[in-house]
């Protein structure tokens, strides 16, 4: 991965890990992404994907989160 | 009294620790401001009686989620004495937001660090004291799972009551709500100078179970299997249970009550036996299985495999406007629908557990199997009847899926779909048995009285006017079954048949009885008789009919009590009549049609 180019959250590939870079959500998604440990610089780390295009499980710090791809394209990360 | 909430991100203990300090005094009761239920105790703390209230979950006090705003409401319409924060030590470093807010609201509050045996396991040590000072409330670390430092946090809290004269005013928390503020500084700065977390995190043991039981081509399968055998336990051991309390309740009738009401008119006794007392006997049947249900799946939620679940099925799910959890819940509908639309529950977002909700009855459950077991034996071969009961099993997903689809936007979820998947854990005994217990008795408080008086009325409708055959032509069943023969002929079903599926709106395992009791014969001859008077077009059309027109009286009450509207039941009521006439005309006409 280049490091200069950022890309969404489901691009990245199972076993990679990045940092969050943006996240482009309005206020009640934005919020909920936040308690959840999704924050601006912090490390995340794509764990697997579900079959047949299914949601994905990524791991932040000790918490591991499933969300579905068209959440997680709103969350660019660059590598680390 | 003393008014104490309990308030945390999901999954951190709350209900947990609620069950710990409440004992058994818990009761389920309605709040100002909010509708949803919430569960209630009265405590004893330092001398006083307190009233104990857990919220729901939420993340954040300015969140739009059904929960938060339930949470929000209540904040703003009940006074409180004191908020307990109950975080997961392990994830402080982000849920301390919530006990930042909460202060900032002004409310009297103190925070819980529950799940202390796991942090502690994890490397993870919290300078407690520190933590409390810049804070500025007790912080008390304990595991509610467990019952470490119990009595210690509530040491504390009946301190932080004792300090307190008056409780603050839920019209000044109204104002307070609306404020932002910079929580994400403080919280940095707090962990920063109290929290340390080993730099390698994550659960070993749950990620290597994870690798199977999430496998790409191994994990729905075993999703699969692992569901298959669950049912399995519930309905068969659920079976003879069932069959244990049917005998009983029998048993106690021809021995006791029924020499007791000898002397008593005919039409007195029949109210009270088969008014009264079948109607008590209906409730008393789910009993088993709703503890079974409920053993069951406190185990697979509480293991965390249920928010599995929903990540390996949610592909199949989302364009049905479901989700994973709640295909769970449809699976078990198949066995029963009563725990199945309690179990609902588990889904947090309002629109989409009532979509799950209006599909489960749908669900081709154990008692409707056994009305087709007997109608296939009697119009079909041995070698068609399985073919005809596998039919049956596919007309039933396929009304679910076309009910889901048609429904799912008028009840758009309009909550994102992001869940954390828990470590595995195991539950205690304890937690499952009590879990058994308070779902059987919410049952038994909210359903028992209109199944009883359904039961009653439909009694009623079979037998009045006095004196006459029950279930015969003149009765009130009669004429009703009459006054609707304009719609029902047309999908071939005639007066008789009409008045049993009267009968089945109360329970479909009575349906037979009913058959035999109209038809005045049973057993094989009754099978004879049907036979010839049915072709087997018609046959399969009440069938089809059975299946989707409504599941069960006792269904229905649920589904009242759970979504909290009459209005919703009938919908669901409305919608699957007309589905089933709909379903069986077509089968009927064009089988005629086409010459059978
Ligand atoms: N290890 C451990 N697990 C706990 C503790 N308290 C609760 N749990 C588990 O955490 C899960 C969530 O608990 P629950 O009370 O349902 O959380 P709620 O969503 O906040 O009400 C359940 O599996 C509990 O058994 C604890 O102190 N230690």
């Amino acid at each position: 991965m280049n490091p200069f180019l950022s890309q969404t959250l489901n691009n990245l590939k199972p076993g990679e890990a990045a940092v969050i870079s943006s996240i482009d959500a309005d206020k009640s998604f934005f919020l909920r992404l936040a308690a959840l440990g999704f924050r601006i610089g912090k490390q995340i780390e794509l764990v697997r994907c579900a079959s047949f295009n299914g949601p994905l499980h990524v791991r932040i710090g000790s918490t591991d989160i499933i969300l579905r791809r068209s959440e997680a394209k709103r969350i660019q990360v660059r590598s680390l | 009294m003393k008014r104490i909430a309990l308030l945390g991100m999901p999954n951190t203990g709350k209900s947990t620790l609620f069950n710990r300090l409440s004992g058994s005094s818990a009761r389920v009761g309605n709040w100002p401001g909010i509708t949803v239920d919430l569960m209630s105790a009265k405590i004893l703390m330092g001398g006083h009686i307190a009233e104990l209230i857990d919220l729901p979950g939420l993340y954040d006090l300015q969140g739009y989620s059904d929960d938060e705003q339930v949470v929000r409401h209540f904040l703003s319409n009940n006074n409180l004495d004191l908020v307990i924060i109950v975080a997961n030590s392990a994830q402080i470093d982000r849920q301390l937001s919530l006990a930042i807010q909460i202060r900032a609201l002004g409310l009297p509050s103190m925070l819980i660090l529950n799940m202390s045996d796991e942090a502690k396991r994890a490397g993870i040590s919290i300078d407690e004291k520190a933590m409390s000072l810049k804070l500025g409330m007790p912080v008390v670390k304990i595991s509610a799972k467990y019952g470490d430092h119990c009595p210690e946090a509530l040491k504390t809290a009946a301190g932080v009551l004792s300090k307190n004269k008056l409780p603050i005013d839920a019209e000044h928390i109204n104002g307070q709500l609306q404020q932002d503020l910079n929580v994400e500084a403080e919280m940095e700065s707090i962990v920063d100078e109290t929290v340390q977390m080993p730099i390698q995190l994550g659960n070993d043991l749950t990620s290597r179970i994870d690798k199977f039981l999430l496998h790409p081509w191994l994990g729905l399968p075993i999703f699969f299997a692992a569901m298959y055998v669950l049912f399995q336990f519930i309905f068969n051991a659920g079976k003879p249970l069932q069959d244990g309390i049917a005998w009983l309740l029998t048993l106690f009738r021809t021995n006791a009550l029924e020499p007791l009401l000898i002397n008593t008119p005919t039409w007195l006794s029949g109210l009270l036996l088969d008014g009264v007392y079948n109607g008590l006997g209906t409730v008393a049947a789910f009993i088993p299985i709703i503890v079974l249900f409920f053993l069951i799946m406190t185990m697979v939620e509480d293991s965390g495999y249920l928010s599995r679940a929903a990540f390996l099925v949610d592909a199949l799910m989302a364009k049905m406007g479901l989700d994973g959890r709640g295909f769970v819940m449809v699976l078990m509908g198949f066995g029963c629908n009563v725990p199945a639309l309690m179990g609902t529950r588990v889904m947090r977002s309002k629109n989409m557990r009532l979509l799950t909700m209006l599909v489960i009855p749908l669900s081709l459950c154990s008692a409707r199997l056994q009305v087709f077991l007997f109608m296939t034996a009697t119009l079909f071969t041995t070698s068609q009847a399985p073919l005809v009961l596998f039919a049956l099993y596919l007309v039933s997903f396929s009304t679910i899926f076309i009910t889901a689809i048609l429904f799912k936007n008028q009840y758009k979820n309009n909550e994102p779909f992001i869940l954390e998947l828990p470590p595995y854990r195991f539950p205690t005994l304890r937690q499952i048995w009590l879990r058994g217990w308070q779902e059987v008795k919410y049952f038994l408080n909210r359903a028992s009285k209109f199944i009883t008086i359904g039961v009653i009325l439909v009694w009623a409708l079979t037998h009045l006017p006095m004196g006459l055959a029950p279930a015969s032509k003149a009765t009130f069943a009669g004429q009703i079954g009459d006054w609707f023969s304009t719609v029902l002929n047309p999908i071939g079903i005639d007066s008789q048949l009409a008045i049993a599926l009267i009968f089945g709106f109360v329970a479909k395992e009575i349906v037979i009885g009913a058959l035999a009791v109209i038809y005045g014969l049973q057993g094989d001859a009754l099978m004879h008789l049907m036979a010839q008077k049915l072709d087997w077009v018609q046959g399969m059309s009440f069938m089809l009919f059975t299946l989707i027109y409504t599941p069960c009286l006792s269904t229905i009450i649920t589904l009242k009590n759970e979504a909290k509207s009459w209005l919703f039941a009938w919908i669901s009521i409305l919608w699957s009549l007309a589905l089933a006439w709909v379903v069986s005309f077509i089968f009927y006409q064009s089988a005629r049609l086409l010459g059978f």
